[in-house]
């Protein structure tokens, strides 16, 4: 297996004449490092279709170099024409039968893992999760869990002892995104109106990174994704810690900032269970502190940040939709000692 | 005239031909009037292509920026919403206002010479079509001062040259940038299809005597499928804009999601024209390649009926796989299935193609002149573009490539390094005939070696990143995903091969003075364009010439191996 891979690589730089496995095995993002059930048959593929592809290149570019070479003109030349050839049936009815054999052998290959990922059978221990695109977040419901989270999808590692998978439904709000964390899985978009799936099965617990892959207006370059792959344990506890209520607070300060909050437009947008705040335009803040990331992955979620954040937007993204609220300074602060609360 | 052309034997002298008197007090007025009123198919064609290479200018100088945002993760030079309109702008432009005017010009100047004939079927029309792709032109890039209305500062569109719905809708797109795209569109596909039903007119009706269809050289052939791909293509694409138009200011909903339109609607609309329209480009490189790579092998074309075969078989195959731009946008597993095997299948008459250029090289005696350097790193080129098409073309790779980096190296290989290396070859191929000096060699030279140095560290590496998860159209990156170096180097290249592109405009210029004189046939070629005086007299042949194969001027030079007689099966 490793000495295919390597081959494959190899196969790859020589068509493509250069590339750097150094920087390709650091990248948490390469195509080439599978995690997950659908990610490893298209690896596999893709691995023959390199293979295929590389062969056709060396053959068909060494018959092209040699030609070159061989027919050139050389500076001892007699000045005569060369024997004129109008063509041969034989010769070309060979070199429409080979790549029609090519075509054949490659569309069955492709047909077959094609309905293995898209007819995959739902297992009963599979857990469903909704995702909706939003300029430029996601919004990431457990319907089954009662869990709403944004940006950052948990899921649980698939093994083959238990196998379980994870099937997203996507959708849209707004325009069109795509889901795309490549080590677990192809992309798939998610349109508005409509309602695709994707599945995985990632066998390793650790961070998968992603992102949208689909142009979805200004600030589609920072519209990131990660996906927590966690153990069964890991998983049951983090979906009890998001089932609970947010916490309440009790300090003074916090206090005041819930009151801040409660009395600025923030709540037009975000939901923070168990208290007014009821809006669904932006993340849900019940936990927002349980997160890694502010802003769809756009910076490192610290009490900070999430001031700069509040402050002005832009600071981190320029064409989020968030407005900046001209808040003073001491409002900021307020909303942000509520905010950092919220774990 | 008798020492600028070569005459054929049998041909009757042109009918009234008239003196052409240059005026020696002609104004520089009078001289641009001229231009601007000529419904003369070569000036047309001059015209097409100064047009073209303007643009390219432009669309050149944005994607420069471009490059400069992506060379370093986190790179603040230009802002999210000016990066997005530079792509949009870069895209639109270099497909619709540079290759298909450059490819339209030569076509508009060839064609009617290469049939022996003195213009193509509708002056005037021909004359219309120029202008309406011009004013698009205009239209599109007038939206930097009118996108926001009257009042504002004015943008351009920033939705990406497919420009997906619904965020062109007036909900996600503001202001009259989105308008402007594809009121310029819409105009310049008017004169698209004038271009396209002009050049098929005058391939079926107007060919000089005994230029029976399979006489003809191949580069017509192909200008033949390009425009019946064009008529066939474009008038989706300008009833989806129409249709856009009417969403935006009608109250229509075809694409308006939020009142139950459908986006994916838009997305067939556009990939049924798009896909046909990269087939409207390359058709006519593949039309060059054909003439040039047979003169400087010293060959005639091998297969030349099974080549016409291939590109009216790619021609139809390319109309049903439009969707496997879309694998990865829910279809149904047939679906994907259908149009993955229907875009594998595009790969048998291209690699019958390739193979019979192959064959033409084969046993030739191969003059590395500039023109066919060019053709010789299409050849490799081109090869490489299909074979990263065969792999986007596996469905399953598809969901993992698609919109990624991988896909934008792999159709710039294409219009790059296929489409764009062929028109240079064209370039030097062709100008001698166009301007009657030849291009400078040494230049030339330069020019290749640069531009290909520049390509291959530009768009080889740029691969890899799209391997290593980075996908398109986004204007920035961070820095642990290791993309970093990838993009300095294609960068860098990109700003190598502007540099090449300098040396060339320099040699188009200086060698309109101080080129080396053509005469009528300087490649010792064997189409009818190289029989008249370069450049040819505006009635184009002072004789109307008369036909017995498909190389005229073969027949003149080697009376004793004529192809009349040789290739009696295609007479």
């Amino acid at each position: 297996m490793r000495s295919r891979r390597n081959t494959v690589f190899v196969i790859l730089v020589s068509v493509f004449c250069c590339g750097s496995p150094l920087v390709a095995r650091e990248s948490q993002t390469n195509i080439f490092s599978p995690r997950s059930g659908p990610a490893h048959s298209i690896y596999s593929l893709s691995q023959f279709t390199l293979a295929i592809t590389g062969l056709i290149f060396v053959v068909v570019a060494g018959l092209l170099l040699y030609a070159i070479i061989r027919f050139r003109h050389r500076p001892t030349d007699d000045g005569s024409e060369p024997p004129q050839i109008f063509g041969s049936t034989q010769i070309e009815l060979s070199w429409t039968i080979i790549p029609i054999l090519i075509v054949t052998v490659l569309f069955l290959t492709t047909a077959r893992v094609i309905f293995y990922i898209q007819d995959a059978p739902k297992p009963p221990s599979a857990l469903e999760v909704t995702v909706i695109g939003h300029q430029f977040w996601w919004e990431i419901r457990y319907p089954a869990l009662h869990v709403v989270t944004a940006n950052e999808l948990h899921v649980p590692i698939s093994t083959s002892g238990a196998p379980a998978p994870t099937f997203l439904k996507l959708t849209s709000a707004d325009v069109i995104h795509s889901f795309w964390v490549p080590e677990l899985a192809g992309k798939t978009d998610l349109f508005p109106n409509r309602i695709n799936e994707l599945w995985m099965s990632p066998e390793t617990a650790g961070v998968y990174k992603g992102q949208c892959a689909q142009f979805c207006g200004t600030e589609h370059a920072k519209m990131l994704l990660r996906v927590y792959a966690d153990t069964p344990e890991a998983f049951a506890a983090w979906i009890r810690e998001q089932q609970s209520p947010a916490i309440v607070s009790t300090s003074d300060r916090a206090l005041e900032g819930r009151k801040q909050f409660e009395s600025q437009a923030c709540i037009n947008c975000h939901a923070v269970g168990g208290t007014v705040a009821n809006g669904r335009f932006g993340p849900d803040l019940t936990h927002l502190m349980s997160r890694d990331t502010l802003a769809s992955g756009a910076a490192p979620n610290t009490a900070e940040n999430l001031a700069r954040w509040i402050d002005d937007p832009d600071t981190f993204k320029q064409g989020s939709l968030m407005p900046s609220m001209h808040l003073t300074k001491a409002q900021v602060e307020q909303i942000t000692a509520y905010l950092v609360t919220l774990k | 005239m008798s020492e600028s052309s070569i005459s054929l034997p049998g041909g009757l002298p042109e009918a009234g031909t008239k003196e052409v008197s240059k005026g020696t007090s002609a104004s520089v007025v009078e001289a641009l009037q001229e231009w601007v009123i000529t419904v003369d198919h070569k000036k047309l064609g001059v015209l097409y292509i100064l047009y073209g290479l303007v643009m390219f200018a432009v669309a050149g100088i944005e994607v420069l920026l471009i490059r400069i945002q992506l060379a370093a993760p986190g790179n603040h030079v230009v802002s999210a919403q000016v990066f997005n309109r530079l792509f949009t702008m870069h895209g639109t432009t270099m497909i619709f206002f540079m290759v298909m005017p450059v490819v339209f010009g030569f076509g508009n100047y060839l064609m009617p010479l290469m049939l022996g004939v003195r213009d193509m079927a509708f002056p005037r029309l021909n004359a219309f079509s120029f202008w309406m792709t011009a004013f698009g032109g205009l239209l599109l890039y007038y939206s930097f001062l009118g996108g926001t209305g009257l009042q504002g500062a004015g943008t351009a569109p920033d939705v990406a040259w497919f420009a997906y719905a619904p965020l062109t809708e007036r909900a996600f797109s503001r202001g009259h940038s989105t308008d402007f795209w594809a009121l310029s569109l819409i105009v310049s596909g008017f004169g698209s299809i004038g271009t396209a039903v002009n050049f098929l007119a005058t391939a079926f009706c107007l060919r000089c005597k005994g230029m029976k269809l399979f006489r003809m050289p191949l580069f017509v052939w192909l200008y033949i499928v390009t425009s019946a791909l064009l008529i066939l293509a474009v008038s989706p694409l300008t009833a989806a804009q129409v249709m856009l138009l009417i969403d935006r200011y009608l109250g229509g909903h075809f694409f308006d999601t939020q009142a139950g339109g459908s986006a994916v609607l838009w997305a067939h609309f556009f990939w049924i024209f798009g896909h046909p329209e990269v087939y409207v480009l390359v058709m006519p490189a593949f039309g060059m390649a054909s003439e040039i790579i047979p003169v400087f092998s010293r060959k005639a074309i091998f297969g030349y009926a099974a080549m016409v075969a291939a590109s009216v078989c790619i021609a139809f195959v390319s109309l049903s796989v439009w969707a496997h731009h879309m694998f990865t946008v829910g279809m149904s597993a047939p679906g994907n299935a259908f149009f993955a095997l229907s875009t594998m299948i595009v790969g048998i008459p291209t690699g019958i193609k390739i193979f019979n250029w192959l064959a033409t090289l084969w046993g030739g005696k191969i003059r590395f002149t500039v023109p066919m350097c060019f053709s010789l790193a299409f050849l490799f080129q081109f090869l490489i573009a299909g074979l990263t098409g065969i792999m986007l073309s596996v469905a399953p790779f598809n969901w993992q490539l698609h919109n990624s980096y991988f896909v934008v190296a792999h159709f710039h290989y294409v219009i790059v390094g296929a489409i764009v290396f062929m028109v240079f070859a064209g370039f030097y191929f062709w100008y001698p005939k166009v301007t009657g000096r030849l291009l400078n060699e040494r230049l030339g030279k330069l020019h290749f070696w640069l531009f290909l140095i520049g390509f291959h560290l530009t768009f080889d590496f740029m691969h890899i990143p799209g391997i290593l998860g980075m996908p398109r159209q986004i204007y920035t990156y961070e820095a642990d995903r290791g993309w970093g170096p990838l993009n300095l180097v294609v960068s860098i290249g990109a700003f190598i091969q502007a540099a090449a592109v300098v040396i060339f405009v320099v040699n188009l210029l200086t060698s309109v003075f101080r080129g080396k004189l053509a005469g009528p046939d300087p490649w010792d070629a064997w189409t009818l364009e190289w029989t008249t005086s370069s450049p040819p007299p505006p009635y184009n042949f002072d004789v109307e010439p008369v036909v017995s194969s498909a190389r005229p001027l073969w027949d003149l030079k080697h009376p004793e191996d004529p192809d009349s007689f040789n290739s009696g099966a295609r007479s």
